[in-house]
């Protein structure tokens, strides 16, 4: 067991950073910024998809149907290699990897979203969207001020399981040879040779406590959310 | 104040207005009933275009409502709507359901909107109740700060679609009294609602309504005491006496 502390010794900082600072920046933190932003872009994305989803016009809800149902039936792994072989050509900018992955990421899953947020918007009574209309606010009004703060708070447990998928979902990058955790794992794993159940526990580790933590905070979160619902005491009904 | 000319609307093939034609004068009171089902929600939700009409035209303050040019948002701040099912918004407390709109679109500031807000919730009795969620609220208060929210925007005129039909029995009447209080101080209303007592000392007419139909316009005295038309005889003489016909 010794053997593998020194091993830890002498590859924890590549593991979390890659070559940083004598070259690109890898490992645990590239996964973290790449998961982070991932969120970050697909999740405003995913509203308006869902917004393009329920209205009125054919011509916005019509393609965007057609991306969530191709997104849906296809694996992230062809859509990532749409990104790495397929965009460039078509748009004739050779992205970076780190950008290709983003790009697939971002796509896949602002299309899952579109449907999360989709049902949290429809789910809510109609009442709801009529009664904030009829006080004279318009459809964006009404759906920032009223629907959508009510609907995201349903949405929550579903959102987080989105969002716990795309941390794993980084982990896809490796086959596009890009520098995130599990690449640098692997890596590891070869210059090592002895030890690949020990290497891969610590992977499995990592991405166990970020997909964890993530889900505690939204717990914490959810909790906290509802606990505002629930502070005004019921007091004695008074005519 | 309100005038209907031939409105006509279908749900598909089903015609759930029919040529009605209609006036409710500023300051008028006016109380829809009729059975289930015979367009009384319908018309009332037509006056603020929550619902769209097929044919006919409907005026408001003069102004035809289906014109391409009216902004509909302004619109319809300045009717309060009422809902049978309350729809306060229970993310905000109930001050912010009665702060909400008036910031939002009157451009009062935090603090002009809340003590307008809790002037409101004063005059329906739950000033009180003003840091509460809407969830710790029994059916009548939720139901009057409702009303609070859409007076809020100082509208000329309010709207009830059933407003103490999802109400237990012994809250009917806080509901009521405010009502009768907004009536009083000169409010145009028009209401749908099944409460006799209500419709008898409140309103100024009555509109029955059966299919789709207003089949009898009429004083409330005249309605409950000599209803003319035959389904209205009917009607009343069901809710009297809901045991007297035979199955």
């Amino acid at each position: 067991m010794s053997g593998f502390l020194e091993i830890i010794d002498t590859y924890w900082l590549y593991f979390l950073v890659g070559q940083y600072p004598y070259g690109p920046l890898g490992g645990l933190a590239l996964t973290v910024i790449l998961a982070s932003l991932a969120l970050v872009l697909a999740l405003p994305l995913g509203v308006v998809l869902a917004f393009a989803r329920i209205s009125p016009w054919r011509a916005v809800r019509w393609p965007v149907s057609a991306l969530v149902f191709v997104v849906r039936g296809t694996p992230l792994l062809m859509v990532v290699f749409w990104a790495y072989f397929f965009l460039p050509s078509v748009t004739g900018v050779k992205t970076d990897q780190f950008t290709t992955m983003l790009i697939a990421l971002v796509v896949f899953d602002a299309a899952y979203l579109a449907e999360i947020i989709r049902a949290g918007i429809q789910g809510l009574p109609k009442g709801q969207m009529e009664s904030a209309r009829s006080l004279g606010l318009g459809y964006f009004p009404a759906m920032r001020l009223v629907v959508l703060p009510q609907a995201l708070r349903n949405m929550l447990p579903s959102l987080v399981n989105q969002f716990v998928s795309t941390i794993k979902e980084t982990s896809l990058g490796y086959i596009i040879g890009l520098a995130e955790v599990s690449f640098i794992t692997s890596q590891i794993n070869t210059q090592v040779m002895v030890w690949p159940a020990q290497i891969y526990l610590v992977l499995g580790l990592t991405y166990f406590t970020m997909c964890f933590g993530l889900g505690r905070f939204a717990y914490w979160l959810e909790r906290r959310l509802s606990r505002r619902a629930i502070a005004a005491p019921l007091q004695e009904v008074s005519a | 104040m309100i005038e209907f000319h031939d409105v006509n609307k279908w749900y598909g093939k089903y015609h759930a207005l029919v040529n009605i034609n209609a006036k409710v004068a500023r300051g008028e009171v006016v109380v829809v009933c009729g059975p289930s089902g015979s367009g009384k929600s319908t018309l009332i939700r037509t006056l603020n275009r929550l619902e769209p009409i097929q044919s006919g035209r409907i005026r408001v303050n003069g102004q035809d409502i289906h014109d391409k040019d009216l902004d509909v948002n302004a619109f319809r701040s300045s009717i309060g709507f009422v809902f049978q099912q309350f729809n306060l918004f229970p993310h905000l407390s109930v001050l912010e359901n009665c702060t909400l709109a008036p910031m939002h679109l009157r451009g009062l500031s935090a603090k002009q909107a809340r003590e307008q807000a809790m002037a409101l919730l004063e005059r329906v009795g739950l000033a009180f109740k003003a840091d509460a969620m809407p969830d710790a609220l029994s059916g009548g208060q939720q139901q009057r700060v409702a009303i609070a929210r859409a007076l809020a925007m100082e509208p000329p005129l309010m709207l009830f679609d059933e407003p103490t039909s999802a109400l237990d029995p012994e809250m009917v009447g806080e509901v009521l009294l405010v009502m009768r209080d907004l009536a009083r101080d000169g409010m145009t209303m028009v209401c749908v609602s099944h409460e006799m007592g209500f419709a008898h000392e409140v309103a100024d007419r009555v509109f029955f309504m059966d299919a789709g139909s207003i089949l009898e316009i009429a004083t409330p005295d005249d309605f409950f005491n000599r209803p003319q038309h035959p389904r209205a005889q009917q009607f009343l003489s069901d809710i009297r006496t809901p045991f007297a016909r035979a199955i």
